[in-house]
This record gives C-alpha cells, sequence and structure tokens, in this order.
C-alpha cells in the first residue's frame, strides 16, 4: 500500500492547489531563464544568421551593434580586393521609431547591399525578398506589419513584401530590411525647412570665405543638394560584412585589414562576444540573479509546504508509529510525496509555460539542458525539503496518540 | 513452580516533571494477567489507567520498574531490550479512544495496513481486513473513510486492526465509549474470546459497569496506585 498515494487521493483538492502553485512558480523560474537565454539570442541572431565571418567597422569602434559606426561608402570596394575575400557586403544599422497606424512603431533599420543582398537569407514566414532597390521593405513578425502594408519612414512609404521570424535587435526590436540607399535615405532624411536652412548656412558660409569669392560658382554649388557637392563624401554605412573563400584563413585576413588604420576588424566570434559582454551583459545578470533568487524562494516555499504536511500528519504518523510501521514506510512517505509535488508541480509549470510564454512581449527560449537542470534543481529542492519534514517525522513519538 | 505470565509488571513507577513540578503517575505497580486472562482497570480520570496501559504497551517508556510480555523481558526502566516497534506490531493490539485510524486509509485500508506492516501481500491483507470488519459488523462501510462513519463504526474499525495480526496482547483504552450496549458488549465478549482462542493477555480501560461480569479479574487504579479488586472467573 502506497501511503504518500492514499494520502494525496484523501486530499486531492490540497494537492492540486498545492501543485498548481509550485507550478506557476516554477513557471516564472523557467520564464525568466527563458527571458535570459531570449536575450542571449535576440542579441546573437542576427550576427549568426547574417552569415558574415568579418565584421570592418569604423576605426577603434565596436559597431555596428553594440555602439554606432561610420565608414565611407566605398569602403567595400577595397575590403573585396583583399586576398582570401569572398564577398564583402555593405550594411547600415540603426533604430528608429515613428508613428504608424496612430501607434508608436520602434524599427531597427537594416540596409542590405542591393542588388547582391536582397535577403534570400532570412527566415521569411510569408511573402518574398526583396525585388527592387527602392520602397520595399522585409518587416519581422514582431513589428506586427502585415504582407501589403506601407509604412512611411521619411518622405517615402515602404510596402511590406515578405515577413521574418525571430529577427528582432538586442533590444527586442523586430527589425526592418530595406535596400541600403532607402536605409540611408530614410537615416538622412530631413524636413525641407531644415534643408533649405543648411543650405543656406552653407552659402553663407562660403561667402565669408576668400573662395566664395572669388569663386562665385562655388557659391550655386553650397545652396543646391549636397549629391552635387563633389567635396562632400556620399553617405556614410555602418559596416562592410565579409565572406571569406572557403580555405582562407580568418586570422590572416582580419590581421592584413586591421593594419588599416582608418577601420577595425571584428570576427564573427568577437561580434559575438561584444554583444554579450556589452549591450545585454547587465540585463542578462539582472535576469540571472532574479533567477537565482527565484529559486532561493521556491526551495523555502517548497520545503515550507512539505514541512507543513508533515505536521498535518503527525497524529497519522504517531499511529502508524504505534501500529509497528517502521521508519522506511513513514520516511518513504514524506520523500515520495515531496518529490510527488515537486514532479507534478514542475509538469504542470511546464505545460503553462508552453501555453503562456510565447505572449511574453520578448523572446522567451526555453532549451532542453536548462529545463533538465531546472528538474535536478527542483528534485534536489525536493529531497533537502523532504530532510526537514523526515526530521519532524522521525520525531514524532507514538505517544503522541494518547495526547 | 515458575509460571510464564502473557502480562507482567513489577514495580512499574511513570515520574513525569522533576523537584517542584514532579508528578509521580505510577507507584510500583505491580500486575500479572495470565494466557487467556481478560483484565479489566478502573479508575476517576487521572489516576494514572492511561499511563500504565502506555507503559505496558510499550509507547511511553516507565520511569522505573520491569516489563515482562509473554515471559520475556522487555523493559527495565527506559532500557529497551527489543525492538520495541516490531514487538509492537506482532504481539499488541491497540484500541485508544480517539485519533484511532489513520485520516487518509479508508476502513479496510486501515485494517490492511497492519497485515501489510507485518509482511502479508495486499490482497490476503484485504480479505483478511474484509472478514474482520464483516466480523465487527462495518464490512458495508469497508471503503468509507473514517471522516464519513460513526464513533462507533470507527471504533469497530479499530478494534478490526487490533486484532488483525492476531496478537497475544491486546490494550484497549474505553473501546465500548461510542457503542451502543448491545454493541459493547459484544466487543468486551471479542476481546474474551480473542484471549482465550489465543491464549493471549487482554487488558480493557473502561468506565462501563454493564459489561463487567465479562472480566476475569478487575483492577482498580487511585492516584497511580493498582489495586487487584476481585477475580471473577477462574481461568485454567
Amino acid at each position: 500500500m502506497n501511503l504518500a498515494v492514499k494520502d494525496i487521493r484523501h486530499s486531492f483538492g490540497r494537492f492540486v492547489l498545492t501543485t498548481v502553485g509550485v507550478g506557476l512558480l516554477l513557471m516564472v523560474v523557467m520564464g525568466m531563464r527563458g527571458a535570459y537565454r531570449g536575450i542571449e539570442e535576440d542579441a546573437t541572431f542576427l550576427i549568426d544568421n547574417v552569415g558574415a565571418d568579418l565584421w570592418v567597422v569604423q576605426g577603434r569602434a565596436q559597431g555596428p551593434f553594440a555602439e554606432l559606426s561610420r565608414i565611407p561608402d566605398n569602403l567595400s570596394d577595397r575590403v573585396a580586393a583583399v586576398p582570401g575575400i569572398h564577398k564583402a557586403t555593405r550594411c547600415v544599422y540603426y533604430t528608429v521609431q515613428r508613428r504608424h497606424a496612430g501607434k508608436s512603431l520602434r524599427m531597427s533599420i537594416f540596409g542590405l547591399d542591393w542588388p547582391v543582398e536582397k535577403g534570400e537569407w532570412l527566415p521569411l514566414i510569408a511573402g518574398r525578398s526583396l525585388g527592387q532597390n527602392h520602397y520595399e521593405m522585409l518587416a519581422d513578425k514582431a513589428l506586427g506589419l502585415s504582407l501589403g502594408e506601407q509604412v512611411k519612414l521619411g518622405k517615402d512609404a515602404y510596402t511590406v513584401v515578405g515577413i521574418t521570424k525571430g529577427m528582432v535587435s538586442q533590444a527586442g526590436d523586430g527589425l526592418g530590411f530595406v535596400t541600403i540607399r532607402d536605409a540611408q535615405a530614410i537615416q538622412e532624411d530631413v524636413p525641407g525647412e531644415a534643408m533649405r536652412l543648411e543650405r543656406s548656412a552653407r552659402s553663407a558660409r562660403a561667402t565669408r570665405n576668400d573662395i566664395g569669392r572669388t569663386q562665385p560658382f562655388i557659391l550655386d554649388r553650397a545652396a543646391g543638394p549636397v549629391s552635387n557637392i563633389p567635396a562632400l563624401g556620399s553617405p556614410p554605412i555602418s559596416a562592410v560584412m565579409v565572406t571569406l573563400e572557403p580555405n582562407a584563413s580568418a586570422a590572416e585576413v582580419a590581421a592584413v585589414l586591421s593594419s588599416w588604420p582608418d577601420v577595425s576588424v571584428i570576427t564573427h566570434v568577437e561580434q559575438r562576444e561584444l554583444m554579450l559582454t556589452g549591450p545585454v551583459d547587465k540585463a542578462r545578470r539582472q535576469i540571472g540573479m532574479i533567477t537565482s533568487l527565484l529559486l532561493i524562494v521556491s526551495a523555502v516555499v517548497l520545503t515550507l509546504i512539505i514541512y507543513t504536511l508533515t505536521l498535518e500528519r503527525a497524529t497519522a504518523i504517531a499511529l502508524l508509529k504505534l501500529i509497528g510501521s517502521p521508519d522506511r514506510v513513514i520516511l518513504g512517505m514524506v520523500l515520495q510525496q515531496a518529490l510527488l509535488i515537486g514532479g507534478v508541480g514542475y509538469g504542470i509549470g511546464y505545460l503553462l509555460g508552453q501555453v503562456i510564454l510565447p505572449y511574453f512581449p520578448r523572446r522567451v527560449v526555453l532549451v532542453d539542458y536548462d529545463l533538465l537542470q531546472l528538474a535536478g534543481i527542483v528534485a534536489g529542492i525536493c529531497l533537502l525539503g523532504s530532510l526537514l519534514g523526515m526530521w519532524k517525522a522521525a520525531r514524532v513519538s507514538p505517544n503522541e496518540i494518547l495526547s | 513452580m515458575d509460571e510464564t505470565w502473557a502480562i507482567e509488571t513489577q514495580n512499574l513507577t511513570k515520574i513525569y516533571g522533576s523537584g517542584n513540578t514532579e508528578v509521580v503517575a505510577l507507584r510500583d505497580a505491580d500486575i500479572r494477567i495470565r494466557h487467556g486472562e481478560v483484565v479489566a482497570l478502573l479508575g476517576p480520570s487521572g489516576s494514572g489507567k492511561s499511563t500504565f496501559l502506555a507503559a505496558v504497551g510499550l509507547i511511553n517508556p516507565p520511569t522505573a520498574g520491569r516489563i515482562f510480555l509473554d515471559g520475556q523481558l522487555v523493559m527495565d526502566g527506559p532500557r529497551t531490550f527489543t525492538d520495541l516497534r516490531r514487538f509492537r506490531r506482532q504481539h499488541i493490539g491497540y484500541v485508544f479512544p480517539k485519533s484511532n485510524l489513520v485520516p487518509f486509509l479508508s476502513a479496510v485500508e486501515n485494517v490492511q495496513i497492519a497485515l501489510e506492516l507485518d509482511g502479508q501481500s495486499s490482497s490476503v491483507a484485504r480479505r483478511r481486513a474484509l472478514e474482520l470488519l464483516d466480523y465487527l459488523g462495518v464490512a458495508d462501510r469497508a471503503d468509507h473513510m473514517p471522516s464519513a462513519l460513526s464513533g462507533g463504526q470507527q471504533q469497530r474499525v479499530a478494534i478490526a486492526r487490533a486484532l488483525a495480526n492476531q496478537p497475544g496482547i491486546i490494550l484497549a483504552d474505553e473501546p465500548t465509549a461510542a457503542l451502543d450496549k448491545q454493541r459493547g458488549r459484544q466487543v468486551m465478549e471479542l476481546f474474551r474470546m480473542v484471549a482465550h482462542e489465543q491464549n493471549g493477555g487482554v487488558i480493557v480501560v473502561t468506565h462501563d459497569q454493564r459489561a463487567l461480569d465479562v472480566f476475569d479479574t478487575i483492577y482498580e487504579m487511585e492516584d497511580g496506585v493498582l489495586t487487584r479488586q476481585a477475580s471473577q472467573l477462574t481461568v485454567t
């Protein structure tokens, strides 16, 4: 006869409530651990998926994700000429927050080097990759945009032609993929009045200068569009993504690029490390500490539940001892109940997590290793918690049945 | 001639507390109960009856004095000479006035557990438990939980459990308190039959004057002092 099961059967309603409570607690622990993993994955998902072996960024900078990076538009041509490099593509990366459909829309823009890059490598769940150099956009599901929807960014509207899944920035903002030209247009967009004021200021500066007085033609150029002034370069890009030849050594190519004084070179591994130790580090550590505290709270709660259950069974335990029940039967009952509460609670927590956690605003990633680790921790907590209950059960005297 | 007694105590003394708070619950209690003898223990509340029963039942060790059960020295003061829990399981059946049943086991399971703890298989134990419940007239309540049983039904289930392992010694504290006259008498006669059939000793603490004729010997307890009142039947 299994006394633990009989006891649970007798107080089934309370057992259900207890395990649901424990399950909710464990679901929060799983969720926190999953959020921790989610932050890591958000921070590295784009880096892992874009397929670049090296990132060439602004000198002494660690961009384009961990910090701002601005490099000349034509740097990619220089990079592409280095032996061992298969492909050097430009990218632009920044975050905007605009109004769309009456709501705030926060989006990280990633400019693709059209026509070399059209976004074929992106995990599309609907639509297609970019089909033209302008006014098309691939939007992540997290942005809440739908296929065919038009989003006004700057002076132009961009039509969503594809929907990706899981492509978010380290802050959890959905990514919008457009061509580099469009990305630069959105980034450089200023109101017409600001443009007029800037042109006027340029004319004024040229007028005050000798060159303006001696070369009046320059005044005309200064008052015109930026693209008409040869002295001013085209808008900068954020980075050049390098794909190596199959047999090329990343270290050797990186050494060549690093010898250029105007740029920094970051390998794929370093880029991941920069993200994990930079922008998301404090958030990760914070969640890690909260998870640890939650585990301690869970341990205390489980121990108290098991101890209280044992206290409530004191008379029954005394009676069992009176009729000659060996210690192993009574202690086994306490231990089995503890493991059942922990095990069923864990199962409930897992099932609830499968239903609830996907609705969290940021990605929650439940990894098998973490789930197994938590199961082990819960089993350990149950064992330790039951020790207190078993200690109490061992101290119950059959004499108590007479009192 | 040496005689082996079912229950024998020598100078059994139990003292609670010490110094100014010292209470002597039992004073040099001597008793000898033959195999097959049924003994009633009478006395007012607080006289020490339950303390005596708990000491003889190896639940609450005496401060001093010796306890022999079935001729075997089991305790000498607080010192024990056997595995008490096993001895209780195999040789003693208990019936107490309250908290008699495990609340999370059904009536039949409460009897069955005593048999299973003694090594019987679940199916054999259940069959035997049902037989006992039937014998005590509560078979129809076999699958009910204790909370769904009346006081009398609970008491009969507890008696069935006490008898389950056919113990040589039965210790009962007010076993008929919740029973009507007829059932009360039946229970007393049951104890007597068990004592005779199993050649064991039975001590019953009771206030029930209606069935005193069932007992072979009557003892009285007052202020911890045990005295023999009368011998009613000759036990052979």
